[in-house]
């Protein structure tokens, strides 16, 4: 059995995306996928069945239909039955149970993955059904509209004002522009006001799209990647329901995870924050009091693509593909989930010198 | 028939719709109560602060919490966002403003819709008040809106005890998600050969098998499957059930029999129902070969083909 606890070194080895598009109806769901779970696992040379566990990430209410991860399985090789697990959430809480997986010594590999089509419904209304079924769920509150809210607050507090916010989207689209996956690249008009106080620009792409990573332990990882990317630190927390109830300019959840993820205790060079919105960012960025000297989503983050249930997942597969290159010795990678960054999950990477 | 030639995407509405059901606590219960007697109540938590709307634990230290309050059916604005273009369910079918309003006496905030000329008349600070709805049910929607407080006729809360008569139990919560679904290239492939009374499965190109209906990877292998092979349109009962109870808006006699069904050059199993044969004749290996009825998109029954039975090594590998 190998060593286990807390003093077990777990490694992001691989991580795949697909290309992020508004619409993919020739795929089906596990037609998008394939292609991203063959890459990772092409970039180990491992196979499906080398795999000690497997965790997805994705939503029935997105897709519109019960047990819909279950045809994605198909993409993996579930049968004969594998160690397998699923997240009704982002890919990123995926990878949570992933790591936890390895660290209690019950694998020693796994393959992570999420993916969404947000192509066939309307993505601000299915949204709305991770509300509050008693008060807020009948008012039908959209995902923007409850984004403006925050925004406004931020901008009644000072924190932020329309023209920082436009810089943000510019900012991001442009470091899009070396990302090929990327939905939306380079300069873009802010637009109209979709619920004031956000701009078309302000919100991310609606598309379609997956990631896949896979997950080592010690020297498995060191044979799998040349430079991997180490989780130091990862750790998820979730605020009150109510938005009500919340500082909606401030994330505490955010602050905490990446507190209990030791990201405190050293800088970092490269900050990948799940933010659909612009005013996400400035939360964030308060909340990790993230300074300039950070590079912040060099990848174009979720304004440049917003594959839904997988863009967190995202993060950190973009966070670790800059250790795996060079481009980066510590990293911050960040997930949300919920409403105005409801819940949050924060991990810390690091490559070896 | 082979190959993979390019197939027609289909695209469909889907609409996912069901009425959840939904029972309340104490708490939510005298919440929604008092709405429908334009009543709005909140709650006190252990350090005093009142929450509005009401929760049944304390957000903070999770103990359980039943201190009604009346608060004021007025308040301030501590946020808004501008809905220029409201969505189906949404409060008001005219531009507005979503709001969060911290209601005289409380410490949070309610969220809700603000009737409004325009953006321009909306700032966060702004003093409004609840708009009730013609017909209350107890439920969020007996407030109708929010609408500018002109500082008329001010209904000021008189300490309600939150005990009703005839306290409202339970809400029926509607949902409704329109999708226009589409099914991908590989299944797009057999149902438009359906349309032909043709059953095209397709082959793994690691482990051979022959899948159908087919979802474009193979389960086993986890690679892509591309080549398109015909199957049936005879083939063997590999097991079945009888079923004795009749569904809903279905027109099927019972008891009657479903089956999996090994089509010729299958690599699994698909399911139907077994029809031409007593429900009780039906057995292992019995040839069957599907029945279209006029215009049917799919076989409606299989019915035996009067071949004798498949020995069970021909099968076997497929139950
Ligand atoms: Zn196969």
């Amino acid at each position: 059995m190998a060593p286990t606890g807390p003093g077990r070194d777990v490694a992001i080895v691989a991580f795949a995306q697909s290309d992020h598009r508004r619409r993919t109806d020739e795929l089906s769901e596990v037609e998008l996928l394939m292609p991203v779970l063959h890459q990772v696992l092409d970039a180990t040379g491992l196979k499906t069945s080398d795999i000690g566990f497997t965790c997805s990430g994705s939503s029935d209410y997105l897709a519109g239909r019960a047990f819909s991860f279950t045809m994605a399985l198909d993409g993996v090789g579930a049968w004969p039955p594998i160690s397998e697990s699923h997240v009704e959430m982002d890919g990123a809480w995926a990878l949570y149970e992933a790591w936890v997986k390895i660290l209690t010594g019950e694998a020693d590999t796994a393959l992570v993955y999420g993916y969404g089509k947000s192509s066939p419904g309307e993505v601000r209304d299915v949204l709305t059904r991770q509300l509050d079924p008693y008060y807020v769920a009948p008012l039908w509150p959209d995902s923007v509209s409850l984004a403006a809210l925050q925004a406004q607050a931020l901008i009644d507090a000072g924190d932020t004002d329309e023209t920082a916010l436009a810089s943000i989207a510019g900012r991001s689209r442009a470091a899009a522009t070396a990302n090929s996956h990327a939905q939306v690249r380079g300069s873009r008009a802010q637009g109209e006001y979709v619920v004031r106080p956000l701009r078309t620009g302000d919100c991310p792409p609606i598309g379609d799209g997956a990631a896949a990573v896979i997950l080592a332990a010690g020297d498995r990882a060191r044979d799998l990647c040349a430079r991997p990317a180490w989780i130091r630190g990862m750790d998820h927390r979730i605020e009150a329901h109510s938005l009500g109830v919340r500082d909606l300019t401030d994330s505490p959840s955010t602050r905490l995870a990446a507190e209990r993820a030791g990201f405190f205790e050293r800088p970092v060079d490269t900050a990948e924050l799940h933010a659909p919105f612009t005013s996400q960012e400035v939360v964030l960025r308060k909340a990790l009091r993230l300074g300039e000297d950070v590079s912040v989503n060099p990848s174009g983050g979720a304004l440049a693509a917003n594959p839904v249930m997988a863009a967190g997942l995202l993060r950190l597969g973009e966070a670790a593909a800059r250790i795996h290159r060079g481009d980066s010795d510590r990293a911050l990678a960040h997930a949300t989930s919920g409403p105005c960054l409801q819940q949050n999950l924060v991990a810390v990477l690091e490559g070896e010198s | 028939m082979a190959g993979s030639a390019a197939t027609e995407v289909l695209r469909a509405p889907l609409v996912v719709e069901f009425p959840f059901t939904r029972s309340l606590g104490p708490v939510q219960s005298a919440f929604l109560t008092g709405l429908r007697e334009r009543v709005v109540l909140g709650v006190r938590t252990g350090d005093g602060r009142v929450l509005v709307p009401p929760v049944e634990y304390d957000p903070v230290t999770a103990e359980e919490i039943r201190e009604l309050v009346e608060v004021a059916p007025a308040g301030t604005v501590t946020t808004w966002a501008w809905n220029p273009a409201p969505r189906r369910g949404q409060p008001l079918e005219r531009p507005f403003a979503w709001v969060l309003v911290k209601l005289d006496g409380a410490d949070t905030s309610l969220l809700h819709a603000l009737d409004a000329p325009g953006p321009d008349a909306v700032h966060s600070g702004m003093r409004v008040r609840v708009r009730w709805a013609q017909d209350r049910t107890g439920a969020i929607t007996d407030i109708a809106c929010f609408e500018p407080d002109d500082g008329g006729e001010e209904a000021q809360p008189c300490g309600h005890s939150g005990e009703f008569e005839d306290a409202v139990t339970g809400i029926v919560a509607p949902a409704r998600l329109d999708y226009t679904y589409s099914p991908g290239r590989a299944q797009s492939a057999y149902i438009n050969a359906l349309s032909a009374r043709k059953t095209v499965g397709e082959r793994c190109p690691d482990c051979r098998k022959v899948y159908v209906p087919p979802r474009g990877a193979c389960p086993t292998c986890g690679v892509a499957t591309e080549e398109r092979v015909e199957v049936g349109p005879a083939g063997t009962v590999t097991t079945y059930c009888i079923v004795n109870i009749k569904a809903k808006n279905l027109d099927i006699e019972v008891p009657y029999v479903y089956a999996h069904i090994a089509l010729d050059g299958a690599g699994l199993a698909l399911h139907g129902r077994i029809g031409g044969i007593p429900y009780d004749q039906v057995r292992m290996g019995l040839r069957v070969e599907p029945v279209w009825s006029e215009g049917g998109r799919y076989p409606d029954h299989y019915r035996p083909t009067g071949e004798p039975d498949a020995d069970y090594e021909t099968y076997k590998e497929l139950i």
